[in-house]
Protein backbone atom coordinates (compact mmCIF):
# COMPACT_ATOMS: atom_id res chain seq x y z
CA UNK A 1 0.00 0.00 0.00
CA UNK A 2 2.86 2.58 0.94
CA UNK A 3 4.52 1.49 -2.11
CA UNK A 4 1.66 2.73 -4.27
CA UNK A 5 1.65 6.12 -2.47
CA UNK A 6 5.15 6.38 -2.88
CA UNK A 7 5.54 5.65 -6.45
CA UNK A 8 9.02 4.58 -6.06
CA UNK A 9 9.51 8.18 -4.65
CA UNK A 10 8.23 9.66 -8.11
CA UNK A 11 4.67 10.82 -5.43
CA UNK A 12 5.06 13.95 -6.01
CA UNK A 13 5.46 14.06 -9.75
CA UNK A 14 2.57 11.72 -9.86
CA UNK A 15 0.28 12.54 -7.71
CA UNK A 16 0.93 16.26 -8.87
CA UNK A 17 -0.12 15.36 -12.11
CA UNK A 18 -2.94 13.17 -11.38
CA UNK A 19 -4.36 15.47 -8.73
CA UNK A 20 -4.08 18.76 -11.08
CA UNK A 21 -6.35 16.53 -13.77
CA UNK A 22 -8.71 15.47 -11.66
CA UNK A 23 -9.03 18.94 -9.53
CA UNK A 24 -9.56 20.49 -12.63
CA UNK A 25 -12.02 18.50 -14.29
CA UNK A 26 -13.89 18.52 -10.73
CA UNK A 27 -13.78 21.99 -10.78
CA UNK A 28 -15.29 22.63 -14.37
CA UNK A 29 -18.07 20.10 -13.30
CA UNK A 30 -18.87 22.14 -10.43
CA UNK A 31 -18.38 25.87 -12.21
CA UNK A 32 -20.82 24.27 -14.86
CA UNK A 33 -23.24 23.10 -12.67
CA UNK A 34 -23.54 26.24 -10.89
CA UNK A 35 -23.60 28.38 -13.96
CA UNK A 36 -26.64 25.97 -15.54
CA UNK A 37 -28.46 27.10 -12.12
CA UNK A 38 -27.99 30.81 -11.88
CA UNK A 39 -28.87 30.73 -15.58
CA UNK A 40 -32.19 29.25 -14.70
CA UNK A 41 -32.52 31.03 -11.39
CA UNK A 42 -31.82 34.32 -13.03
CA UNK A 43 -34.27 33.29 -16.67
CA UNK A 44 -37.10 32.26 -13.51
CA UNK A 45 -37.01 35.54 -12.35
CA UNK A 46 -37.16 37.29 -15.71
CA UNK A 47 -40.50 35.57 -16.46
CA UNK A 48 -42.07 36.02 -12.96
CA UNK A 49 -41.07 39.77 -13.68
CA UNK A 50 -42.98 39.77 -17.23
CA UNK A 51 -45.89 36.76 -15.85
CA UNK A 52 -48.02 38.65 -13.71
CA UNK A 53 -48.05 41.61 -16.26
CA UNK A 54 -49.91 38.97 -18.52
CA UNK A 55 -52.11 37.23 -16.22
CA UNK A 56 -53.74 40.57 -15.42
CA UNK A 57 -54.02 41.93 -19.05
CA UNK A 58 -55.82 38.19 -19.51
CA UNK A 59 -58.03 39.24 -16.94
CA UNK A 60 -58.58 42.42 -17.72
CA UNK A 61 -59.55 40.98 -21.01
CA UNK A 62 -61.94 38.72 -19.98
CA UNK A 63 -63.60 41.75 -17.79
CA UNK A 64 -63.47 44.16 -20.91
CA UNK A 65 -61.83 46.67 -18.91
CA UNK A 66 -58.31 46.76 -20.71
CA UNK A 67 -57.34 46.98 -23.91
CA UNK A 68 -57.73 49.17 -27.48
CA UNK A 69 -61.67 49.73 -27.28
CA UNK A 70 -62.84 48.71 -30.57
CA UNK B 1 -32.53 7.85 -46.14
CA UNK B 2 -31.98 11.50 -45.74
CA UNK B 3 -31.24 13.34 -42.84
CA UNK B 4 -32.12 17.21 -42.82
CA UNK B 5 -28.87 18.59 -40.70
CA UNK B 6 -30.09 21.45 -40.54
CA UNK B 7 -33.32 20.85 -38.46
CA UNK B 8 -30.59 19.79 -35.44
CA UNK B 9 -29.16 23.17 -36.42
CA UNK B 10 -31.51 25.06 -34.46
CA UNK B 11 -30.68 25.59 -30.25
CA UNK B 12 -34.41 24.81 -29.25
CA UNK B 13 -33.90 21.26 -31.21
CA UNK B 14 -30.92 20.64 -29.86
CA UNK B 15 -31.18 21.91 -26.61
CA UNK B 16 -32.88 18.47 -25.63
CA UNK B 17 -30.48 16.13 -27.43
CA UNK B 18 -27.61 17.88 -25.75
CA UNK B 19 -29.68 16.98 -22.09
CA UNK B 20 -30.25 13.35 -23.08
CA UNK B 21 -27.08 12.96 -24.25
CA UNK B 22 -24.72 14.23 -21.51
CA UNK B 23 -25.82 11.31 -18.75
CA UNK B 24 -24.59 9.05 -21.18
CA UNK B 25 -21.12 10.41 -22.25
CA UNK B 26 -20.76 11.40 -18.47
CA UNK B 27 -21.56 7.15 -17.66
CA UNK B 28 -18.97 6.38 -20.02
CA UNK B 29 -16.52 8.84 -19.14
CA UNK B 30 -16.05 7.74 -15.52
CA UNK B 31 -16.32 3.95 -16.64
CA UNK B 32 -13.38 4.24 -18.97
CA UNK B 33 -11.42 6.68 -16.53
CA UNK B 34 -11.55 3.97 -14.04
CA UNK B 35 -10.59 1.36 -16.09
CA UNK B 36 -7.74 3.06 -17.59
CA UNK B 37 -6.49 4.39 -14.03
CA UNK B 38 -6.81 0.61 -12.43
CA UNK B 39 -4.58 -0.79 -15.77
CA UNK B 40 -2.13 2.32 -15.39
CA UNK B 41 -1.35 2.09 -11.62
CA UNK B 42 -2.12 -1.59 -11.10
CA UNK B 43 -1.49 -3.98 -13.44
CA UNK B 44 1.58 -2.18 -16.06
CA UNK B 45 5.07 -2.39 -14.69
CA UNK B 46 7.00 -0.22 -12.23
CA UNK B 47 9.71 0.65 -14.72
CA UNK B 48 10.00 0.86 -18.11
CA UNK B 49 12.86 0.71 -21.12
CA UNK B 50 16.02 -0.98 -21.00
CA UNK B 51 19.77 0.70 -19.99
CA UNK B 52 18.16 3.92 -18.81
CA UNK B 53 14.24 3.11 -17.44
CA UNK B 54 11.87 5.44 -17.08
CA UNK B 55 10.45 4.58 -13.21
CA UNK B 56 7.65 5.24 -11.84
CA UNK B 57 6.87 8.94 -13.21
CA UNK B 58 6.07 7.46 -16.47
CA UNK B 59 2.74 7.04 -15.21
CA UNK B 60 1.97 10.31 -15.76
CA UNK B 61 1.57 9.29 -19.93
CA UNK B 62 -1.76 8.36 -18.80
CA UNK B 63 -2.87 11.48 -18.50
CA UNK B 64 -0.27 13.65 -20.52
CA UNK B 65 -0.67 12.06 -24.22
CA UNK B 66 -4.92 11.89 -23.28
CA UNK B 67 -4.60 15.51 -22.36
CA UNK B 68 -2.15 16.76 -25.37
CA UNK B 69 -4.12 15.05 -27.44
CA UNK B 70 -7.80 16.38 -26.69
CA UNK B 71 -6.12 19.97 -26.34
CA UNK B 72 -5.36 19.77 -30.39
CA UNK B 73 -8.08 17.82 -30.84
CA UNK B 74 -10.32 20.07 -29.20
CA UNK B 75 -9.24 23.08 -31.03
CA UNK B 76 -9.71 21.69 -34.83
CA UNK B 77 -13.22 21.29 -33.22
CA UNK B 78 -13.50 25.12 -32.18
CA UNK B 79 -11.55 25.79 -35.21
CA UNK B 80 -14.51 23.28 -37.27
CA UNK B 81 -17.70 24.92 -35.80
CA UNK B 82 -15.85 28.55 -36.03
CA UNK B 83 -15.71 27.75 -39.68
CA UNK B 84 -19.03 26.38 -39.70
CA UNK B 85 -20.84 29.09 -38.49
CA UNK B 86 -19.13 31.98 -40.33
CA UNK B 87 -20.19 30.03 -43.96
CA UNK B 88 -23.47 28.37 -42.77
CA UNK B 89 -24.28 31.73 -40.54
CA UNK B 90 -25.78 29.15 -37.97
CA UNK B 91 -26.41 30.53 -34.32
CA UNK B 92 -25.57 27.23 -32.96
CA UNK B 93 -22.08 26.41 -34.74
CA UNK B 94 -20.87 29.99 -33.06
CA UNK B 95 -22.71 28.35 -29.60
CA UNK B 96 -20.57 25.25 -30.02
CA UNK B 97 -17.53 26.98 -30.72
CA UNK B 98 -17.58 28.84 -27.40
CA UNK B 99 -18.80 25.72 -25.49
CA UNK B 100 -15.81 23.98 -26.38
CA UNK B 101 -13.29 26.74 -25.77
CA UNK B 102 -12.83 26.30 -21.79
CA UNK B 103 -12.73 22.77 -21.93
CA UNK B 104 -9.78 22.83 -24.79
CA UNK B 105 -8.28 25.85 -22.33
CA UNK B 106 -8.00 23.13 -19.59
CA UNK B 107 -6.69 20.44 -21.65
CA UNK B 108 -3.72 22.60 -23.22
CA UNK B 109 -3.12 23.33 -19.49
CA UNK B 110 -3.03 20.04 -18.19
CA UNK B 111 -0.62 18.70 -20.98
CA UNK B 112 2.07 21.73 -19.96
CA UNK B 113 1.53 20.89 -16.45
CA UNK B 114 1.76 17.18 -16.39
CA UNK B 115 4.50 17.48 -18.88
CA UNK B 116 6.32 19.65 -16.69
CA UNK B 117 6.19 17.29 -13.72
CA UNK B 118 7.39 14.55 -16.52
CA UNK B 119 10.06 16.39 -17.67
CA UNK B 120 11.72 17.14 -14.63
CA UNK B 121 12.34 14.10 -13.27
CA UNK B 122 13.05 12.40 -16.71
CA UNK B 123 15.27 15.35 -18.35
CA UNK B 124 16.06 17.66 -15.10
CA UNK B 125 14.28 20.33 -16.09
CA UNK B 126 10.41 21.16 -15.84
CA UNK B 127 10.77 23.28 -19.11
CA UNK B 128 12.35 23.62 -21.84
CA UNK B 129 11.55 26.01 -24.70
CA UNK B 130 11.93 22.90 -27.29
CA UNK B 131 9.43 23.75 -30.10
CA UNK B 132 6.72 21.16 -28.98
CA UNK B 133 6.36 22.59 -25.35
CA UNK B 134 6.72 26.41 -27.24
CA UNK B 135 4.04 25.68 -29.40
CA UNK B 136 1.51 24.07 -27.06
CA UNK B 137 2.24 27.03 -24.90
CA UNK B 138 1.06 29.05 -27.66
CA UNK B 139 -2.27 27.23 -28.35
CA UNK B 140 -3.12 27.49 -24.77
CA UNK B 141 -2.56 31.31 -25.22
CA UNK B 142 -4.75 30.88 -28.40
CA UNK B 143 -7.58 29.27 -26.27
CA UNK B 144 -7.19 32.32 -23.50
CA UNK B 145 -7.02 34.44 -26.58
CA UNK B 146 -10.32 33.36 -28.12
CA UNK B 147 -12.46 33.29 -24.86
CA UNK B 148 -10.57 36.58 -23.97
CA UNK B 149 -11.97 38.21 -27.65
CA UNK B 150 -15.27 37.24 -27.27
CA UNK B 151 -16.15 38.26 -24.22
CA UNK B 152 -14.17 41.43 -24.67
CA UNK B 153 -17.25 42.68 -27.66
CA UNK B 154 -20.17 43.37 -25.93
CA UNK B 155 -22.02 42.48 -28.80
CA UNK B 156 -22.73 38.25 -29.04
CA UNK B 157 -22.83 38.63 -32.96
CA UNK B 158 -20.42 40.23 -33.72
CA UNK B 159 -18.31 38.78 -30.92
CA UNK B 160 -18.92 34.94 -32.27
CA UNK B 161 -17.50 36.17 -35.88
CA UNK B 162 -14.82 37.62 -34.22
CA UNK B 163 -13.11 35.11 -32.42
CA UNK B 164 -14.22 32.75 -34.80
CA UNK B 165 -11.76 34.44 -37.15
CA UNK B 166 -9.32 34.29 -34.58
CA UNK B 167 -9.68 30.38 -34.16
CA UNK B 168 -9.26 29.50 -37.67
CA UNK B 169 -6.07 31.76 -38.41
CA UNK B 170 -4.52 29.99 -35.04
CA UNK B 171 -5.68 26.53 -36.77
CA UNK B 172 -1.96 26.92 -37.86
CA UNK B 173 -0.53 26.23 -34.60
CA UNK B 174 -2.06 22.38 -34.88
CA UNK B 175 0.34 20.84 -37.55
CA UNK B 176 3.03 22.80 -36.04
CA UNK B 177 2.57 21.40 -32.95
CA UNK B 178 1.93 17.82 -33.92
CA UNK B 179 4.85 17.60 -36.79
CA UNK B 180 7.16 18.87 -33.93
CA UNK B 181 6.12 16.14 -31.83
CA UNK B 182 6.16 13.69 -34.78
CA UNK B 183 9.28 14.95 -36.77
CA UNK B 184 8.99 13.87 -40.71
CA UNK B 185 12.67 13.76 -40.30
CA UNK B 186 14.40 13.33 -36.98
CA UNK B 187 17.54 15.07 -38.01
CA UNK B 188 15.82 18.30 -38.86
CA UNK B 189 14.18 18.98 -35.23
CA UNK B 190 16.76 18.10 -32.56
CA UNK B 191 14.11 17.92 -29.50
CA UNK B 192 14.29 16.46 -26.21
CA UNK B 193 10.41 15.21 -26.85
CA UNK B 194 9.88 11.82 -27.96
CA UNK B 195 7.98 11.15 -30.44
CA UNK B 196 4.37 9.86 -29.96
CA UNK B 197 4.19 6.46 -32.25
CA UNK B 198 1.72 3.93 -31.04
CA UNK B 199 3.89 1.32 -32.55
CA UNK B 200 6.88 1.40 -30.20
CA UNK B 201 5.07 1.63 -27.23
CA UNK B 202 4.22 -1.30 -25.25
CA UNK B 203 0.33 -2.78 -24.94
CA UNK B 204 0.20 -2.45 -21.40
CA UNK B 205 1.46 0.92 -21.82
CA UNK B 206 -1.02 1.59 -24.92
CA UNK B 207 -4.31 0.52 -23.93
CA UNK B 208 -4.68 2.02 -20.39
CA UNK B 209 -3.50 5.37 -22.64
CA UNK B 210 -5.75 4.61 -25.21
CA UNK B 211 -8.77 4.29 -22.57
CA UNK B 212 -7.78 7.42 -20.86
CA UNK B 213 -8.06 9.29 -23.74
CA UNK B 214 -11.54 7.82 -24.78
CA UNK B 215 -12.64 8.57 -21.43
CA UNK B 216 -11.99 12.04 -21.53
CA UNK B 217 -12.77 12.42 -24.81
CA UNK B 218 -16.57 11.67 -23.86
CA UNK B 219 -15.82 13.76 -20.50
CA UNK B 220 -15.24 16.17 -23.25
CA UNK B 221 -18.21 16.10 -25.10
CA UNK B 222 -20.41 16.04 -21.74
CA UNK B 223 -18.71 19.02 -20.56
CA UNK B 224 -19.23 20.56 -23.73
CA UNK B 225 -23.13 19.85 -24.15
CA UNK B 226 -23.41 20.82 -20.54
CA UNK B 227 -22.14 24.25 -21.22
CA UNK B 228 -23.43 24.62 -24.62
CA UNK B 229 -27.05 24.03 -22.79
CA UNK B 230 -26.40 27.30 -20.40
CA UNK B 231 -25.06 29.36 -23.47
CA UNK B 232 -28.52 28.56 -25.34
CA UNK B 233 -30.41 29.11 -22.64
CA UNK B 234 -28.78 32.36 -22.28
CA UNK B 235 -28.91 33.36 -25.43
CA UNK B 236 -32.61 32.49 -26.22
CA UNK B 237 -33.67 33.17 -23.08
CA UNK B 238 -36.40 35.81 -24.77
CA UNK B 239 -37.56 32.61 -26.78
CA UNK B 240 -41.01 31.01 -25.70
CA UNK B 241 -39.77 27.37 -26.15
CA UNK B 242 -37.22 28.55 -23.38
CA UNK B 243 -40.48 29.42 -21.09
CA UNK B 244 -41.80 25.93 -21.60
CA UNK B 245 -38.10 24.19 -21.15
CA UNK B 246 -37.68 26.11 -17.82
CA UNK B 247 -41.96 25.70 -16.74
CA UNK B 248 -41.25 21.74 -17.28
CA UNK B 249 -37.84 21.47 -15.49
CA UNK B 250 -39.31 23.89 -12.37
CA UNK B 251 -42.50 20.61 -11.98
CA UNK B 252 -40.21 18.17 -12.92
Amino acid sequence: MMAFFSQGGYAGYVWGAFGMTFGLLLIEVLQLRSSRKTTLTRIRRLLRLRAPRQASTEADRQRGTSGPTS
Amino acid sequence: MTINWFKFASPAAFYPIAGRLIPWFSGIALALVLIGLFWGFFLTADQLGGSNPQKEYYRIIFVHVPAAWMSMWLYLVLAGWSAIGLVFNTRLSFMMAKAVAPTGAIFTFLALWTGALWGRPSWGTYWDWDPRLTSELLLFFLYIGYIALHSAIDDTRRADRAAALLAIVGLVMVPVIFLSINCPDPNQCAALHQRSDPGSIHLSILIPMLTMTLGLWSYSFAAVFARLRTIILTRESDNAWVRDVIAQEASA
